[in-house]
């Protein structure tokens, strides 16, 4: 059985597709009034406080972090800059409740869902208060309480696990439904094309939120798809798709509300592609000046997400440049104390490095740990982070 | 007790499963109304409907994905992938996401209700491509269970175990045994347990270790050589990960000798491991070198399977060559 209606033909009939054409969703523009005809969706006061305060909080943590990392405090660091309109815009359109499932430059989802710069700091160094208990690289953050599934480094690995993780949200019926972000990049891995398929096959409470942001490190757009964006390999799949311009958070929060309704009332998978810009470098061990000119980045620096939403809030007299002001110096602050404070904290204890692995800790893995701990109690000099941990300082162990 | 072959003793182990608690789901290629192309999903679809029990794309690192997605989220998923040799599109999801879920996160997440099922091993004149033991890729991944059974009566308490177990758990199932092993399975729920090897026969003079379809190989050799007057102490691992070092060990004292045997290529293969942790915790009793009667360092062939293969033959010259060491 094949589920192809397409007529037939009697002579050679091909097609590039290039009858569909996806048109980008804008309502905000750069001065912070609307385009004519475009309709501001239901943001009152305090949640438009709470979208930008994120978005500032994102910028702030990004350039102090980044600045740390060039000074030696920090081994690595990713940005979210650029991209904090197509980030916290959509996750703002959800519940506090549906789970999002990040690739690793979404930062601003936690920030906006309350994660604290302490929080954030104690991941960045891998001190003892770290979720991650100090196994992962920087910006691997996790959330069970924010529900913001732990960050996996290999590339669009999440992608497929949303699918499963929003079928199983389908079954418990609650209303809820998971969000996933990658680039334009992951989306060429496999997983993607499994996670979409199968999400539009089994009808699955999933939204595909793709961050278009131009860069896959130092590969361009243009070198990773032929096609027009991402968004048209919806199509394929038999999905509702939607572009929007990723640097306005009015127009993404509008297409992500308007994707979780479909995705959670009707149990339909949506794809929304964020057409944005990734300011930053990929990493901080990346330096962009190698594959891409200023000028290019100018003219982006022009369409500054965080620009324009603050001043639309201007315009409705929500924010003022005293305002402003303050945040950026109160948030300043507050992220170089705390960082101060998650440098001094100690490491994780010597145990986290078998426990986790399985539910108990088997055998085997408890013999080896006390060969290490043997050894490091004749080294202790070789061993300055777990000299004076209490598996070593212990009396009558092994 | 009911006698059933392995496949029905499975059927029963899912069935019970998905009765037992509404999470359970079971999912992979042609699983729905067909049953699997090996029929071990047989009628679940039809009991327990297509939400829980239904055919997924032909793609295999989606069916791993969605399984993650959907263990981490608290439900249980018993997926299927049609031949262990197609496991290795997933092999990502396995070997970074599934066995890495709850050690990366510092257990804020973890998939442990999940189980992938795959058929594995030769005798079925599957050539290259339907026949492979891939469980040595997967043994070195810490976070993962892998489990054999060797008999229907094992098969379902060690699927049963491994479901209800709160890690990651590949079960590979000797697919040669499928239909060829019958014997009585009781009713009910039984589990039996993870990370044990049982001793299935006592002796002193060699320990004989395989797991799954090799475990039937093993008596064939060991009932020939006790006819020379060798007596051998045979033991099925059934977990390959993490395994029972302490009962092939206390066996290995013993005896002073051990002859260990798999389907796969020897190179890397998990008798390597298994003979160099035993030679480090024994290495003062041990009477001869530990021997490895394995596949051959090739792909698995078509036409000459059984010359290709660790037969009892094979198993028995070893066991005699360790004897006369």
């Amino acid at each position: 059985m094949t589920t192809t209606k397409s007529k037939v033909v009697y002579s050679p009939s091909f097609t590039d597709g290039a009858e569909f054409h996806i048109p980008t969703f804008k309502l905000l523009k750069q001065d912070g009034s609307l385009y004519k005809g475009a309709k501001a969706p239901d943001i009152d006061k305090d949640k438009a406080l709470r979208i930008y305060r994120a978005m500032v909080m994102t910028r702030v943590l990004d350039e102090r972090m980044l600045a740390a990392q060039r000074q030696g405090r920090l081994s690595f660091y990713m940005q979210c800059t650029g991209e904090e309109a197509a980030v916290i815009g959509s996750t703002a359109a959800l519940d506090d409740t549906d789970m999002i499932m990040a690739q690793y430059r979404e930062q601003g989802s936690l920030a906006y869902r309350g994660y604290t710069i302490d929080e954030f700091m104690n991941q960045l160094f891998g001190n003892e208060l770290d979720y991650g208990k100090g196994r992962q690289m920087p910006v691997h953050y996790g959330s069970s309480n924010l529900h913001y599934m732990t960050i996996s480094s290999p590339l669009a690995t999440q992608i497929p696990q949303a699918t499963g993780y929003a079928y199983g949200q389908k079954l418990a019926g609650k209303g809820e439904c998971t969000i996933t972000y990658f680039g334009e990049g992951a989306a060429s891995e496999g997983d993607f094309h499994a996670a979409l398929n199968m999400a539009a096959v089994h009808r699955v409470p999933v939204i595909f939120f793709c961050r278009n942001n131009g860069y896959a490190i130092s590969t361009p757009a243009v070198e990773q798809f032929a096609a027009d964006g991402v968004a048209p390999r919806a199509y394929g799949y038999k999905m509702d798709v939607i572009r929007v311009d990723g640097n306005d958070v009015l127009a993404v929060y509008e297409a992500t509300r308007l994707a979780r309704k479909m995705a959670v009332e009707e149990n339909r998978p949506v794809l929304v592609e964020a057409m944005t810009y990734r300011l930053a470098a990929h990493s901080s061990s990346d330096d962009p000046s190698g594959y891409r000119s200023k000028d290019e980045e100018t003219a982006w620096r022009e369409k500054d997400p965080l620009l324009r939403m603050q001043r639309w809030m201007e315009k409705h007299k929500w924010w003022t440049e005293d305002d402003e002001k303050k945040i950026q110096e109160d948030l300043r602050r507050e992220v170089l104390e705390t960082m101060k404070r998650a440098q001094k904290r100690p490491p994780p204890p010597l145990e986290s490095l078998i426990t986790d692995v399985y539910d108990q800790v088997p055998p085997m893995l408890n013999a080896q740990f006390e060969k290490l701990k043997a050894h490091i109690r004749k080294y202790p000099d070789d061993y300055p982070k777990s000299a004076n941990d209490p598996a070593i300082t212990a009396k009558g162990g092994a | 007790m009911a006698k059933m072959n392995m496949l029905q003793a499975i059927n029963d182990a899912l069935d019970i499963a998905m009765a037992g608690n509404d999470r359970v789901l079971c999912f992979g290629e042609d699983v729905g109304i067909f049953g699997g192309v090996f029929r071990a999903t047989s009628n679940l679809q039809q009991k327990y409907g297509k939400a829980r029990c239904f055919n997924t794309p032909l793609v295999e690192q989606g069916i791993v994905g969605f399984a993650n997605g959907l263990a981490a989220q608290g439900s249980i998923p018993v997926a299927e992938i049609q031949f262990a040799d197609y496991i290795f599109p997933a092999f990502d999801q396995i070997v970074n996401e599934s066995a890495k879920f709850r050690y990366r996160s510092g257990s804020l997440f973890d998939v442990g209700g999940l189980t992938i099922r795959a058929p594995y091993g030769g005798g079925i004149a599957g050539g290259l491509y339907h026949s492979q033991s891939p469980e040595a890729y997967f043994a070195h991944t810490p976070g993962l269970k892998i489990v054999v059974p060797r008999n229907p009566h094992q098969a379902k308490g060690l699927l049963l175990a491994s479901i209800h177990d709160p890690n990651p758990t590949l079960f590979f199932e000797p697919k040669r045994l499928y239909r060829a092993s019958v014997g009585e399975v009781p009713e009910g729920e039984y589990q039996l347990p993870l990370g044990e090897a049982e001793v299935l026969k006592e002796g002193k003079d060699v320990t004989v270790l395989g797991w799954g379809a090799q475990m039937e190989v093993i008596e064939k050799a060991v009932e020939k050589a006790e006819k020379d007057g060798i007596s051998c102490e045979v033991i099925d691992l059934r977990t390959i990960l993490p395994w029972d070092v302490e009962t092939v060990a206390d066996s290995v004292f013993k005896t002073g000798r051990l002859v260990v045997t798999h389907e796969a290529p020897l190179t890397g293969g998990f008798a390597s491991e298994i003979a160099a942790t035993i030679q480090e915790r024994c290495f003062l009793y041990l009477e001869s070198p530990i021997a490895r009667v394995t596949g051959m360092d090739t792909p698995f062939p078509l036409v000459l399977e059984k010359e290709y293969l660790p037969n009892d033959l094979k198993v028995y010259e070893a066991i005699r060559e360790s004897i006369e060491f």
